[in-house]
């Protein structure tokens, strides 16, 4: 689904990226730990196309196409959708528009809109007065319309309130396992989710891809993930390891520690 | 007021804008169109573009001045309100004249009133009377299809307590007209409990010279809702119309879309006072400059206690070239008065444009729906195909000269 090989970002003339490589095939979900400032927005950022990460050197390709120069619409379009971690206000553009513009139709508008509990804010403008979990919120719904392939998360948890993080983690489940709106039957059911509140096993495979970036892992427990990683001063460590023996080995150890001695080793 | 005093207003300047040579244009009132099918195709056009539906299916009235000289006025027998020429209506009412003939607007204001005061009135006078309330919208159109034409309007329009009208106006020049100039004086009376809510287009020639001098009075409970739209490219642009809310629980609502491209120089506010307590006014401006200049005031004036008034000028710049200059102003003359603004004037953000194009939209189509969302100011009383129009003009304009 998605191959970087040795990339390297600059932002503003500064490097902050080195040499990274990833793999995720099609049904991986990675997710991507490290200390703030280390580059995990520069690299879900530079996977999605945004103007301000420079390439400096290396290759992104997805679906086998190489799209490291590509405009970040036309990735968009391929299948790439990505939450954004601090979405500006756009005035006089609805949320309903912004969610119809993703792919929407208006059926889909109010029932997703519903699930999120966003109803009362279809006919505001695009996260103008939003609090963070209702960003979040408001993300997880647009990503749910434009449906894309590999799923780029943010920080899906910050600045959502305890109550909200399940809804929060069952929204990115269910865009990570939609296979296209077919109706399931319920439990056991392995085609897809038809609703949020699907009974199927919410750690079933996905169908779709995922990279997600989590300081606490709260998400983890609603997305079924296979592979995890560190971005360390820029450079990729415990490449596709399991993300809960990680994220246990960061909280006992700390990053450092975890990265110089070897995640695994720490756990034995 | 004295001829005398009047003859010695004609060489006094507006307060604002490029004093303007009045002697260069032809003051004439002779009848260059006697009816509708003298008009051009072109021409024609034109004054669908700007709002006015030349079959007035679904008007209620219909007006038409070209040049000065005045079309005979259709009206729906069926609808209770009073349309005719300024100046057979003051034949016909000179007790009205006492009361409302330049009374909300001083004909010694400037060169433009007093001109327009000392020659024979063209303009229109429409009544509603008390309690009426019409349902579709009357249109006027006033045009110009004679190079170098002075156009005088004088428009008279009162509606009478708790009576309520739609007025749509178009303005435009025949794309033969080079040069013009068009001085609209309109004085709107609106009574107790009564609403209006007028709606002006303009789509002037590139060298045509326009100076509005309009005012209202608005009684208590009496709401005024005003919008004006100028998207193409107009040479010289200058008014700043005065709204007075002289009874409790008065409302105005002033909202304006300006877009300058390169040539245009638009210089509109709004005055509004704010009198008596309890009164409320809005003024929104939203302009765009892709090349063109824009003087953008906004004037709040609280007198009494208990008044809200908000005022919002904001810009786009769109281009290298060109200006916005916003200007907002609040006087307060009271303790008790809440008045704000919001000014701002900038570019699009670039985040702005990579969070839709992240969402799928190419740059232009970003833009575009940037543009399109900044200019959704909730015009009320705009008929729906007019509401279509103005988007399409629009999402044209955008996508051809955004960025």
């Amino acid at each position: 689904m998605l191959r970087i090989e040795n990339l390297s970002v600059a932002v503003k003339g500064k490097q902050i990226l080195k040499n990274i490589n990833l793999h995720i095939a099609p049904g991986e979900v990675h997710v991507l730990f490290g200390p703030n400032g280390t580059g995990k927005s520069t690299l879900l950022g530079a996977i999605m196309g945004f103007d301000r990460y420079e390439i400096l050197e290396g290759k992104i390709y997805f679906k086998g196409q190489d799209i490291t120069e590509a405009p970040c619409h036309e990735r968009a379009r391929l299948g790439i959708g990505m939450m954004i971690q601090r979405p500006p206000t756009i005035r006089g553009l609805t949320l309903r528009q912004m969610i119809t513009i993703c792919g929407a139709t208006p059926e889909e508008v109010e029932k997703m809109a519903q699930w999120m509990g966003l109803s009362d804010f279809l006919d505001r403008s695009v996260n103008e007065g939003f609090s963070g979990g209702e960003l979040k919120r408001s993300e997880l719904l647009q990503l749910m319309a434009q449906k894309p392939d590999l799923l780029l998360l943010d920080e899906p948890e910050s600045g959502v309130d305890v109550e909200n993080i399940a809804l929060v983690g069952r929204a990115a489940n269910y865009i990570l396992q939609n296979s296209g709106g077919e109706s399931c039957g319920g439990s056991g059911c392995d085609k897809g989710c038809c609703s949020l509140n699907c009974t199927a096993n919410p750690l079933a495979a996905p169908q779709k891809s995922g990279l997600i970036i989590t300081h606490l892992g709260h998400i983890l427990k609603y997305v079924p993930s296979s592979h995890a990683h560190i971005l360390y001063q820029g450079t990729l460590t415990c490449p596709g390891g399991d993300p809960l023996d990680i994220l246990g080995c960061i909280g006992q150890s700390g990053y450092e520690t975890c990265v110089n001695k070897g995640c695994r080793r720490i756990r034995k | 007021m004295s001829k005398e005093n009047l003859q010695a207003a004609l060489s006094k300047q507006g307060a604002f804008g490029k004093d303007i040579d009045l002697s260069q244009y032809d003051n004439s009132d002779v009848a260059h169109v006697q009816s509708e099918a003298d008009i051009s195709e072109a021409g024609k056009a034109l004054m669908e573009h700007v709002g006015i539906e030349l079959d007035a299916e679904n008007r209620s009235a219909s007006f038409m001045q070209v040049d000065n000289a005045v079309l005979e006025p259709k009206v729906k027998v069926q609808t209770p309100l009073e349309l005719m020429n300024t100046g057979k209506a003051a034949e016909k009412y000179p007790e009205l004249v006492e009361k409302y003939w330049w009374k909300a607007v001083a004909p010694d204001t400037d060169k433009y009133t007093a001109v327009t005061a000392l020659e024979k009135e063209n303009g229109y006078f429409i009544r509603v009377k008390a309690g009426e309330k019409i349902t579709y919208p009357l249109q006027a159109c006033i045009f110009i299809s004679h190079e170098e034409q002075l156009q005088r309007v004088h428009n008279i329009v009162i509606i009478e307590d708790g009576a309520e009208l739609n007025v749509i106006t178009g303005c435009s020049s025949d794309p033969s007209v080079d040069k013009a100039i068009h001085l609209g004086i309109s004085e709107f009376y609106i009574g107790k409990n009564a609403k209006l809510t007028y709606t002006m287009i303009h789509s002037w020639g590139e060298n045509v010279a326009v100076r509005p001098r309009s005012a209202t009075i608005i009684d208590a409970g009496g709401q005024f809702i005003s919008n004006y739209v100028c998207m193409e490219k107009a040479k010289d642009v200058q008014m700043n119309p005065l709204t007075r809310l002289v009874g409790e629980g008065a409302v105005a609502r002033m909202n304006s879309i300006l877009v300058a491209p390169e040539g245009a120089h638009l210089d509109i506010g709004g005055v509004v006072s704010l009198e008596v307590p309890g009164c409320r006014a809005e003024i929104v401006a939203r302009t765009i400059c892709t090349g063109g200049e824009i003087v953008n005031r906004g004037t709040l004036i609280g007198k009494a206690e208990g008044i809200r008034a908000h005022l919002e000028c904001n810009g786009l710049m769109l281009s290298d070239t060109g200006y916005i200059s916003a200007i907002p102003q609040l006087d307060a003359y009271t303790g008790n008065a809440e008045m704000s603004h919001e000014a701002a004037v900038g570019r699009i953000a670039p985040e702005e444009i990579e969070y839709l194009m992240a969402r799928g939209l190419n740059e232009d189509e970003a833009t575009a729906t940037i543009v399109r969302g900044f200019l959704n100011v909730n015009i009320e009383g705009l008929p729906e195909s007019l509401a279509k129009k103005i988007t399409e003009t629009l999402d044209t304009f955008s996508y051809n000269k955004g960025m």
